[in-house]
């Protein structure tokens, strides 16, 4: 009996596997190269079409039209804004409460757990929601960008495994030596729940940097709390029936073709581009984390 | 034994006795209600206090008046939508969209965790794992201009694509076309989250013991035998808690692909339970019809989970409550 004997049909499965596989790797692929070759040429080369992964006539242009738009540099600052401080608010607050819940002493433990569990299966609307936020006066306001997503259920579900899983024994040892509560948060688990929290910081940083839903809904008439993909989202409603929209431009594009340097197509692209590449940067460095953190919380949960 | 306890407990001790040791473990624990009791209360708000919104359903709500000036209307909302015979194309839509999303959007992901799973070279494994994770942290917004992008007459690689296979003589124009718009929703959506959602299977794969697999090795089971003889056996609870809970999610499937992938062509089509309460609600500004389409969403989802998980706990012994 030896390991590397195969019948013909493993033989087959395992090229039908790869080739499947392969499909699937080309096929997520290609779609963001082609964006990143057209987000970096010439924007009236562009428009004759057959670009591929590559760039036919190299520029930067596309990229300096979008920073000129002032409208996407406040939607940048804007998301940037709201990614630092609802992650930062986000991460802390699930700490502290998972913490909380992960103490089999604590009093509150069953009744706080079913309160925050529950939210997973329910909500009040779009409707009260939106009537919600102008009573609290969150409409036409940085704040409800980050206040009401701040305590989130899943997220402190996925902290507090975390923290069920850590002896129980560090503790009793701080407690020992006078440590109040919070000092023990502070000093003894946080520190050891990195992992875990790396993981949710990711999770809440590309939900912050990713909406746009909330700008449309809340302040779509101050262009001072604009936001990257919701300046994104209107270039693409003004064009999404590619065709027309795009012959419509061409047509321009012949009788002035001097006036407009860079065409929406380009710009689409490029402002794509720029929302991807944060994302792309940190996304190595947290992978092994998210896996282990979605894990975790999909088997609680 | 049993008396002296009960004698011990009076029902005036028992009060005393249980309350003070509350007081004083609540006073103890200070640091602890501290640190919960300000997130508790802002779930409270921001989770539970839209529920008393729902009241709008029932009233002629005016923005103007207070709650106690409100005028109160019944089911006349509710009566309203049913008899709207747009509210039935929405609701086609919703449910079309919904159970094609989870049979291809569950069913597959199952299929690639599964393909990964036999991958022997780990290299190849690992980059495939990580490209396909990718497209679920890029933004709808994106994930809908590269799909208009891919799809559009001009360049697009899959009208090219069908082009140069000779399955078309001339580009379709996909985004125009409602009959095309579930299919692209659908497939754009198992785009995104294929990968993703392959994770936790992977994780209850590789939960499996190693030993089953050497075992039906030495008998001679071909790899196809020995997935359905050991790998799905292992991760039918996994698959059965995410059945229920798609099915619990199948009316709420959101309406970001369709509000961005939608146009006014397609609108018939595209159209979803979400969307209708946004038009109506927020757009023309009837919040009270708005509402009363918002419960019913909620409504049929917690009736769909219950349904799910009675189904599952009875025939499968399978309960995710």
């Amino acid at each position: 009996m030896t390991g590397s004997r195969k019948g013909w049909d493993d033989r087959l499965f395992d090229i039908v596997n790869y080739l499947f596989l392969t499909v699937v790797l080309l096929a997520t692929l290609y779609p963001f190269l082609n964006v990143l070759a057209i987000s970096l040429n010439e924007s009236t080369d562009t428009v004759r079409g057959g670009i591929t992964i590559f760039p036919r006539e190299f520029t930067f242009a596309n990229y300096q039209a979008i920073f000129e738009y002032d409208n996407l540099v406040t939607g940048f600052m804007n998301s940037t804004l709201r990614t630092v401080i609802g992650t930062v608010l986000g991460v802390f607050s699930s700490a502290m409460v998972a913490f909380t819940l992960s103490r089999g002493d604590f009093q509150g433990r069953k009744m706080f757990s079913t309160v925050l569990v529950l939210t997973l299966y329910f909500s009040g609307g779009l409707i009260p929601g939106y009537m919600l936020m102008r009573d609290l006066h969150l409409v036409d306001s940085f704040w409800v960008y980050v206040l009401p997503g701040m305590v989130n259920a899943f997220n402190i579900i996925i902290v507090r495994s975390f923290m069920d899983g850590l002896p129980f024994a560090l503790q009793e040892s701080a407690k020992m030596d006078g440590a109040n509560d919070f000092a023990i948060f502070w000093r003894i688990i946080l520190p050891l729940c990195t992992p875990v929290l790396a993981t949710i910081a990711l999770f809440i940083a590309v939900g912050q940097w990713n909406s746009w839903f909330d700008t449309y809904l809340y302040n779509s008439s101050n262009p001072d709390l604009t936001t990257l993909q919701f300046e994104l989202m209107k270039i693409l409603q003004n064009t999404t029936v590619g065709s027309t929209d795009a012959n419509a431009f061409r047509s321009t594009q012949g009788q002035e073709s001097t006036a407009a340097a860079v065409s929406p197509e380009s710009i689409k692209m490029a402002i794509s581009m720029v929302t991807i590449i944060p994302i792309l940067i940190v996304y190595p460095f947290l992978q092994r984390f998210f896996v282990q953190g979605m894990t975790l919380g999909a088997v609680k949960s | 034994m049993e008396t002296v306890e009960k004698k011990a407990y009076s029902k005036a001790g028992r009060s005393a006795k249980r309350r003070r040791p509350f007081w004083q473990t609540m006073k103890q624990q200070k640091y602890l209600y501290a640190m919960s009791v300000p997130f508790v209360l802002w779930v409270l708000v921001f989770n539970y206090l839209p529920l008393w919104g729902w009241t709008m359903a029932f009233q002629d709500f005016k923005p103007a008046r207070s709650f106690w000036e409100q005028e109160w209307v019944g089911l006349e909302h509710f009566i309203t939508l049913f008899q709207d015979e747009r509210f039935y194309l929405v609701l086609r839509n919703t449910l079309a969209m919904s159970i094609m999303g989870l049979l291809i959007g569950f069913v597959v992901p199952i299929i690639f965790a599964i393909f990964l799973n036999e991958v022997r070279v780990q290299s190849f494994k690992r980059t495939v794992q990580t490209v396909s994770y990718l497209p679920h942290f890029v933004s709808w917004v994106v994930v809908a201009g590269i799909v208009t992008k891919m799809l559009s007459v001009d360049g697009g690689v899959v009208n090219e694509l069908l082009m140069t296979t000779g399955l078309i003589s001339e580009p379709v124009q996909f985004m125009t076309k409602g009959e095309w718009f579930w299919v692209i929703v659908t497939l754009s959506d198992l785009w995104k989250e294929m990968g993703w959602n392959s994770i936790i299977f992977l994780a209850a794969m590789a939960g499996i013991d190693p030993q089953l697999y050497e075992a039906a090795k030495v008998d001679g089971a071909s790899r196809l035998r020995q997935i359905w003889h050991i790998t799905l056996p292992g991760i039918r609870p996994t698959i059965l808690v995410v059945l229920i809970l798609s099915i619990g999610h199948l009316i709420t499937i959101g309406f970001e692909k369709q509000f961005l992938l939608g146009n006014p062509t397609v609108v018939d089509y595209a159209e979803v339970l979400d969307l209708y309460a946004l038009n109506y609600g927020i757009g023309l500004g009837r919040f009270s019809y708005g509402t009363a389409i918002g419960i019913f969403n909620s409504l049929v989802s917690i009736i769909l989970l219950f349904l799910a998980n009675g189904i599952f706990k009875r025939f499968a012994n399978q309960s995710v409550m």
